[in-house]
């Protein structure tokens, strides 16, 4: 929790020159927490909400509008499919059962060893290269069956 | 037609990004060195001179909407739209990876224009790579005082930060993503007032620009107004770059003048339908625009005007390219399910009617829907349209009543059938 608090600490620090309040900061600072942390429980949003001086209901409030903050541990490797249309149009509903089969899980779930999770999500504006996965800040474009294998079978 | 590589000269080029490849072969801010010499009014009679329109989906003219911001003792800041979250878009991502400078520099000079001192990218948070190189970019910026306490030596000082979205189509809104840049939930604000110009972030006057925008201002303070208006035509000028995705044989980006003909953009430059199959239909504009048939595609040239002129928008000038094997039920179902997901639930009729719209068409899907479902469909989009506080609520029913209206055969086929005449299967992973 050390290193959270130093995390939140340093981005407010290096941001705060460029905002006219402290509220404005939530957004950067739940994203310091989170890499720090893996997801933001209570404990690190009432972190985050002492920090910027706001209430934690707020913090909440913001939190739950916003698929990338976390309410819930996601594993190591987190599977982001894609499936709006242009990937749709390539085949990724073939990729999602492909994962969910390889891993034993169906979107929305992690594997029981917390390695890997799967979540199917909205366009990531790379529709020129669909299939896309995101896998935790990497984009892999123009997927294949074998990418796949071989991001699983590095991780395992 | 005219054309030239603005944009993407450098697409698929990461090592390209660097201040120093800016400044050596495509003189980098040298724009920005003119306009400091010029007047802030200057400026901005420079780009309505040149036609620019807002590249993010609306089409507005930007020299305008910088015309706007009052004069006042106010802070006022420029927001760069990078939510690029319309389904279809993927050209700023490119602007941002291979030519950030490009962008940066046409911040700063927008920034001088409207007197802000203080520019926002907000950026989408799944862009974490993008955001890194823009980070890098902008501490190059700062290292050679283009930004900072005295931008080039000049008794003015000018910020620059990148501010990571977390996740949500709506932002790209731009009172959501104003809200969301404040700290708070991004739902859009009420109108009026109808322009940032007045009330913005934080209450004070801002202009929101998209990147593709902010990325064109450099050309025209350096090269011209007549040089920027040579490519393209009239009220659609400059370089443009489109989003070909789906079923055609190389999907990419590609730069064009405005106005260059679609059906050549998809025979010629992407290499015509896969598989040998036929055009079916297109989603010009992103997701969110009407679909247009291959019938009505015939002499379409992309720009603002000539797409509306054939019921539809450029929009974000995302293509979406759909042949002949594809189920529109299918795709209604993605598209529907997109903005109930997305919906950020303000509005009865766009929260309540996105869902209504998906659970309609997967029960067309299944073969159990009904005639007078079909409708029912166009009555929830009619309830929707224009009945709510963002145009997300234009965004989900314009697509989802054309398809209706121009493949209710496919629809119906589905009901007489009552099964999916596609075999209710998504189209096959083919890598």
């Amino acid at each position: 929790m050390k290193q959270v608090q130093n995390a939140i600490d340093a981005e407010i620090d290096k941001k705060k020159r460029f905002y006219p309040n402290k509220e404005a900061l939530l957004l950067p600072v739940l994203h310091a927490a989170q890499r720090a942390y893996g997801w933001l429980p209570h404990d690190v949003m009432e972190m985050v909400a002492k920090s910027l001086e706001l209430p934690l209901p707020k913090v909440k409030q913001v939190t739950s509008f916003y698929t990338m903050f976390y309410k819930k541990p996601v594993g190591e490797c987190h599977l982001q499919v894609c499936n709006n249309i242009a990937c749709y149009l390539r085949g990724s509903s073939d990729v999602i059962h492909y994962i969910e089969n390889k891993l034993g899980i169906l979107p929305g779930e992690t594997t029981k060893d917390g390695l890997f999770t799967l979540t199917e999500v909205e366009c990531l504006g790379s529709c020129g290269t669909a299939p896309v996965i995101q896998i935790n800040d990497d984009y892999f474009e123009s997927v294949s069956r074998s990418d796949v294998d071989k991001i699983l079978e590095a991780k395992q | 037609m005219k054309s030239e590589l603005v944009f993407s000269k450098y697409y698929g080029e990461p090592e390209a990004a660097g201040l120093n490849n800016y400044l050596n072969n495509d003189k980098g801010y040298d724009a920005l060195k003119k306009a400091l010499e010029m007047t802030p009014e200057g400026i901005t009679q420079m780009v309505k001179d040149s036609e620019l329109r807002g590249r993010g989906g609306a089409g507005f003219p930007t020299g305008l909407k910088w015309g706007f911001i009052p004069k006042t003792n106010k802070p006022k800041y420029l927001v760069v739209n990078a939510d690029e979250s319309e389904p279809g878009t993927f050209k700023d991502r490119a602007i941002m990876n291979y030519t950030p400078h490009m962008m940066i520099e046409g911040c700063i000079i927008s920034a001088l224009a409207i007197d802000a001192h203080i520019i926002y990218v907000y950026i989408r948070g799944e862009f974490v790579r993008e955001a890194e190189v823009l980070e890098k970019a902008i501490e190059e910026a700062y290292s050679a005082r283009y930004l900072g306490n005295t931008v080039c030596g000049k008794d003015y000082k000018l910020d620059m930060v990148v501010h990571r979205g977390a996740g949500a189509y709506i932002c790209g809104e731009e009172t959501a993503l104003l809200n969301s840049l404040e700290g708070k939930r991004g739902e859009p604000r009420i109108k009026p007032p109808y322009f940032p110009a007045v009330h913005g972030a934080f209450g004070c006057p801002t202009v929101v620009n998209n990147v593709e925008t902010l990325a064109a201002i450099p050309g025209i303070v350096r090269e011209g107004v007549d040089w920027f208006k040579s490519f393209g035509r009239e009220k659609n000028t400059g370089m443009k770059l489109f989003c070909v995705s789906g079923h055609v044989n190389k999907p990419g980006l590609y730069e064009k003048p405005y106005g260059y003909p679609f059906m050549k953009l998809i025979e010629e430059d992407c290499g015509g339908i896969w598989k040998g199959r036929k055009l079916k239909a297109v989603f010009p504009g992103g997701s969110s625009s009407p679909v247009l048939t291959a019938e009505e595609l015939k002499d379409v040239a992309l720009d603002f005007d000539d797409l509306q002129a054939a019921g539809s928008m450029l929009g974000s000038s995302a293509i979406m390219v759909m042949d002949d094997s594809t189920c529109m039920v299918q795709v209604a179902i993605r598209t529907a399910y997109f903005y109930y997901e997305e919906s950020c639930g303000q509005c009865t009729p766009c929260r309540e009617g996105g869902k209504w719209l998906l659970d309609l068409n997967r029960r067309l899907e299944s073969g159990n829907g009904k005639m007078e479902d079909l409708d029912l469909i166009a009555d929830i989009c009619d309830k929707i349209d224009g009945k709510t506080i963002c145009a997300f609520g234009e965004a989900t029913a314009w697509p989802l009543r054309s398809l209706v209206k121009k493949f209710r055969h496919e629809y119906e086929q589905h009901i007489l059938e009552g099964k999916c005449p596609f075999g209710g299967k998504a189209p096959s992973w083919e890598q």
